[in-house]
C-alpha cells in the first residue's frame, strides 16, 4: 500500500511512518548536496544564520541536470546521502526532519534521527527523468554560484519514495537484505 | 594514409555524450526484462519497473536517464595507420564533451581541482585512455560514468596464495559494502593481474562489454558466471531494498603479472551501465 503524505511533515506522520512504507510525497522541499551542505555547516559553526529556516523541513539530496526549454526542472534523482552525513547531525539539531536521498547513512546520523524524530526516505537512484515529472516548481533559495549544488525550493507532487531509516531505529537497507542473503 | 579530422572527432564525441544519457543500452534494457522475470523480492520488482518506465521516459522526452550524466571516458582504438588533422585528439575528445554537454543539456559535474573543488563548467575534462591498433580506423568506447558507483570501486594488492577464493572473497566485499550506494543492479568490472594502475584499467575497460557477452577464455568466461551466482545470493537487490538482482552481469578482464603479484580492482557500475561506440 501506498501512503500520500503532505511534506514537510507533521510529527505525528514521522513518528506512524515505518521502514519500508512506500510513500507519495506532495508539498515543498529544499534541495541541497555536497557543496551546500559544506557551506551551511560552516555558517552554523560561525554563529551565522542559514539561508533557510530549517525547522521541520526537508533536505533533498539531488542537483537536477539544467532544465531544457519548457521543464520546470532537469532530470532530478538522488544522490547518496552518505557523503551528507558529516554534516548532518548538526541540520538535525536545528530542526531538519527530512531527508531524501539514496544510500546508507551512518551510526551518527541513525542515532541523532531518533533523538530528534526525524525520517530518512530513499528515492530510486537512476530514476531521474521520471521522478521530475513529480516535480511542479522551482525556485532558487541560496548558493546560486553553485550551480547545480544550488539549494532550491521545490514543489512536489505525488513524488515517490520509500522510508528506509524511521524516527525508531529501523533500518530497511538491514531488514529487506537479511530476507535475500543465502550466502 | 587515412585522414580523420578534429571536426569529425568532436561531431561524434558530442552526440557520443547525448546519446548514452538519453538513451538506455538495448543490452542494459534487456537484462532489466530478464532480471522482472527471475527477481524474487516485489519491492525489487518495482524497482526494477521504475527502472525501465524511466528509460521510456527519458527516450521519449530525450531528456537524460540520470540527473548524474557522469565524467566521460573513452578509451580510444587509434590505427597507426591514420593521420589525425587538424588538431590534437585530446582537444578534439574535450570540445565534444563541451559541445555535448552543453546541447545536450547535461550537467557539468567535473571540478578543475579536487582541493579547490570549482566547477568546470562545461563538463571537461574527459579521461582518455589511448590504445595504438593496427589498422587505419579510429573506434571510440565511451562511458558516462556516475559518481556514485566509481566511488565504492576498490583496488587490492592481493597475494598470489589468496587465489581465486581470496579474489572472490573480495569482489564479494566490495559489492557487499558498496550495498545500495552504488546504484544495484550493479554491472561489476573485474580486472586481474597487470599491476597496480593496470589492473584498474583493465577493471574499466571490461564494463565496456556489451551485458551478456561472456569472456572469450572457458575458464575467465566461467569465473564470471560462478561470481555472478554468489553476487545474487548477498540479497542486496535492485536500489539494495533486498531481493535477488543484485548483479545484472560481471566483466573479467586479465592480464600478465609480476611473480610475487596478484593485483585485483574491482570497478562498480551502476545500473545504467552507459556505454557507446563509434567507429571514424
Amino acid at each position: 500500500m501506498t501512503k500520500s503524505i503532505r511534506i514537510p511533515l507533521e510529527e505525528a506522520d514521522i513518528l506512524s511512518l515505518k521502514a519500508g512504507d512506500r510513500v507519495l510525497l506532495s508539498g515543498t522541499v529544499y534541495t541541497a548536496r555536497d557543496a551546500a551542505h559544506k557551506r551551511m555547516y560552516e555558517q552554523l559553526q560561525k554563529g551565522e544564520a542559514l539561508p533557510f529556516d530549517l525547522s521541520n523541513q526537508a533536505i533533498y539530496y539531488v542537483g537536477p541536470t539544467p532544465a531544457k526549454p519548457g521543464q520546470v526542472i532537469g532530470s532530478a534523482g538522488p544522490t547518496t546521502s552518505s557523503r551528507m552525513d558529516t554534516y548532518t547531525p548538526a541540520l538535525l539539531d536545528k530542526g531538519l526532519s527530512a531527508m531524501i536521498g539514496k544510500g546508507y547513512r551512518s551510526k551518527e546520523v541513525k542515532q541523532s534521527m531518533i533523538k530528534n524524530k526525524a525520517i530518512y526516505f530513499g528515492a530510486i537512484g537512476g530514476s531521474a527523468a521520471l521522478i521530475s515529472r513529480s516535480i511542479t516548481a522551482v525556485e532558487m533559495i541560496a548558493y546560486e554560484d553553485l550551480g547545480t549544488e544550488a539549494i532550491r525550493r521545490l514543489t512536489i507532487k505525488d513524488f515517490p519514495a520509500i522510508v528506509i531509516n524511521d524516527a525508531h531505529g529501523n533500518d530497511l537497507y538491514v531488514e529487506g537484505v537479511e530476507k535475500y542473503r543465502h550466502i | 594514409m587515412k585522414k580523420i579530422l578534429y571536426e569529425d572527432i568532436v561531431k561524434a564525441i558530442a552526440e557520443l555524450c547525448i546519446e548514452a544519457n538519453y538513451e538506455l543500452g538495448e543490452d542494459v534494457y534487456n537484462a532489466f526484462k530478464l532480471a522482472l522475470a527471475t527477481e524474487k523480492s516485489e519491492t525489487g520488482k518495482g524497482v526494477l519497473q521504475q527502472l525501465m518506465d524511466n528509460a521510456d521516459i527519458a527516450s521519449e522526452l530525450q531528456v537524460p536517464m540520470c540527473q548524474d550524466t557522469g565524467t566521460v571516458v573513452c578509451i580510444v582504438e587509434l590505427g597507426q595507420d591514420c593521420h589525425i588533422v587538424g588538431g590534437s585528439l585530446y582537444d578534439a575528445i574535450n570540445d565534444g564533451i563541451r559541445k555535448g554537454y552543453g546541447e545536450g543539456y547535461l550537467r557539468n559535474s567535473i571540478v578543475k581541482d579536487p582541493i579547490k573543488r570549482k566547477n568546470t563548467k562545461d563538463n571537461s575534462p574527459g579521461i582518455v585512455h589511448v590504445e595504438l591498433v593496427e589498422g587505419d580506423s579510429l573506434t571510440i568506447h565511451m562511458t558516462a560514468k556516475g559518481g556514485g558507483a566509481e566511488n565504492m570501486s576498490d583496488l587490492k594488492m592481493l597475494k598470489p596464495s589468496d587465489g581465486i577464493e581470496g579474489i572472490k572473497q573480495y569482489v564479494l566485499d566490495v559489492v557487499r559494502v558498496a550495498g545500495p550506494n552504488a546504484c544495484p543492479p550493479l554491472v561489476v568490472g573485474i580486472g586481474i593481474g597487470g599491476n597496480f594502475e593496470r589492473c584498474a584499467y583493465l577493471a574499466k575497460k571490461s564494463l565496456f562489454r556489451p551485458i551478456g557477452k561472456r569472456h572469450e577464455d572457458e575458464g575467465i568466461a566461467n569465473l564470471e558466471v560462478e561470481l555472478m551466482e554468489e553476487i545474487n545470493r548477498l540479497g542486496i537487490g535492485p536500489q539494495g531494498l533486498g531481493g535477488t538482482t543484485t548483479a545484472l552481469d560481471i566483466k573479467i578482464e586479465v592480464e600478465a603479472c609480476h611473480i610475487a603479484a596478484l593485483p585485483v580492482a574491482v570497478n562498480l557500475n551502476c545500473h545504467a551501465s552507459r556505454h557507446k561506440q563509434a567507429i571514424l
